[in-house]
């Protein structure tokens, strides 16, 4: 462990835990949405429904699912850690406020835009993730369709959550703190690996702010579409 | 042209500070520290205490002329420093707040002047190159590409000013650091030391008690040199590559 300490007591470590972790939860939030967009073939949520039981059958994905925890969990320690580290370096705060003359505000809102993420978060984990893992008691069932496939009816679970237009505004919340994080963190993870050059920063940046307008899109219009009856 | 002044003042490190006004005339072509020359010798002639501030050499090299102008550090220019700065750049009847860089690592000695002393002692721990003593070696015996020249030259351009501390939500000297950092690295006189350099100049940037760099790219827009971001993507790079050779 005596080389790696330097990432958790290195200004420099710790900013790579947060690139490294950061990159891994882009790849999960991919996958995760190329699955959730399944809902809007519009097919009673079959697509779907047979996507969630693969990622919740697959051994790989299962072991994957637990990194993913350890990259979230790591992520948020050490975010939380450096955003309130960070806060006591400038103890006497200045009068003039430069506004955003030298900085995105979403840049230096990452803390706060990532504690919006994590309160959506647990709440999201609530609604779906311990009904389809841990088959609690108040999941709605089972559904077989024509081919004679029994499986959980996740896609139910989706309707009856988003009837609810209180979980559709913080869904929708969610999804945008979400796309600001992301179009900061996005390109700032690469800067952190050292991958910084007039030809292709100019590319990262453009795929960054791509994705982190598509992906929370995908995921903001998924409850809104349900809670209206569009997909039902 | 009228300006009204908002100053810091601040008896020592210690005192607890606060803002006075003051009104000063200044014509449109006096520098920005030229502007507080009157003001000082106003205050002088009323029997009271001059605004303590720092300057040396009144052209953009020193780095020594640090004020926090309205919020931004050497004023609202950009790649200008405090003394390049002038007064045509502000409107009759403005109000400027002049503040210090603030930072646990840089504190104020007096009024709008701070103790830096935190980067020269990453300097001493790192940011120089050994050599031998003995006959002074032909510049021109070590060839070194014209690009890698240039990038160098411009990494060394830094003034060591301390405004991109100033300006980082986070008081991070990453900048700072980075481009001392990637002068010595692309060089060939770097070598030896480079990777021992790195870990030493980061270990004692922590020490110093600077905040970690979360990439705002506040510094790189106030900095008066215009350092860009990319040397702490190369810091970044020579760090990670020095700890896993397990320096
Ligand atoms: S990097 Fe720029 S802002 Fe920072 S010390 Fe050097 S010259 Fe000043
Ligand atoms: S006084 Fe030397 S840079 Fe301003």
């Amino acid at each position: 462990m005596g080389v790696l300490s330097f990432l958790f007591s290195s200004s420099l470590g710790r900013k790579l835990v947060m690139a490294v972790t950061g990159i891994a939860l882009i790849a999960f939030l991919l996958v995760h949405c190329l699955i959730n967009a399944m809902v809007l073939l519009n097919d009673g949520g079959q697509t779907f429904n047979e996507a969630a039981r693969f990622m919740a059958e697959n051994p790989f994905i299962r072991i994957s699912e637990i990194l993913l925890f350890v990259g979230f969990l790591l992520h948020i320690a050490q975010g939380l850690y450096l955003t309130f580290d960070n806060r006591k370096r400038r103890a006497a705060k200045y009068t003039g406020n430069p506004g955003n003359a030298n900085s995105k505000w979403y840049s230096r809102s990452m803390g706060f835009l990532g504690t919006i993420i994590l309160i959506f978060l647990v709440l999201h984990l609530k609604h779906f993730w311990v009904v389809s893992r841990f088959h609690a008691p108040h999941a709605l069932g089972e559904i077989t369709y024509a081919n004679g496939d029994t499986m959980e009816n996740l896609f139910l679970e989706m309707a009856s959550v988003f009837t609810n237009p209180i979980a559709v505004v913080i869904y929708v919340l969610g999804c945008f703190s979400l796309a600001y994080h992301l179009l900061h963190g996005f390109s700032s993870a690469f800067q952190t690996f050292g991958v910084n050059h007039k030809s292709y920063t100019p590319i990262i940046a453009s795929v960054g702010a791509a994705f982190s307008i598509i992906v929370p899109l995908i995921f903001a219009i998924i409850p809104v579409v349900m809670h209206f009856g569009i997909i039902k | 042209m009228n300006i009204n002044l908002k100053v810091w003042r601040q008896r020592n490190q210690n005192s607890e500070g606060r803002f006075e006004e003051y009104k000063v005339q200044a014509s449109p072509d006096m520098s920005f520290l030229e502007m507080f020359d009157v003001l000082n010798e106003q205050l002088i002639e009323d029997g009271k205490d001059p605004v303590a501030f720092d300057h040396d050499c009144r052209e953009g090299i020193c780095g020594m002329c640090s004020m926090v102008i309205n919020g931004r550090p050497h004023g609202p220019k950009q790649g200008v420093t405090t003394c390049q700065l002038h007064m045509r750049s502000f409107s009759e009847g403005d109000t400027i707040v002049v503040e210090p860089w603030r930072a646990n690592a840089f504190p104020v000695i007096k009024d709008l002047s701070v103790n830096r002393g935190a980067f020269d002692r990453i300097i001493a721990s790192g940011g120089y190159v050994s050599v031998n003593t003995g006959n002074a070696v032909d510049a021109n015996s070590i060839l070194i590409p014209k690009e890698v020249a240039d990038e160098a030259f411009e990494a060394a351009t830094c003034i060591g000013c301390g405004a991109c501390v100033s300006a980082c939500k986070n008081a991070s000297a990453m900048l700072f650091v980075g481009a001392k950092v990637t002068q010595l690295s692309m060089l060939p006189q770097g070598q030896p030391e480079r990777q021992a350099r790195v870990v030493a100049m980061v270990n004692q940037m922590d020490a110093e008690g600077f905040g970690a760099c979360t990439n705002t790219g506040a510094c790189a827009a106030e900095c008066p040199k215009q350092i860009p971001l990319s040397v702490i993507a190369n810091l970044n790079r020579e760090y990670y590559k020095a700890k896993l050779n397990g320096k």
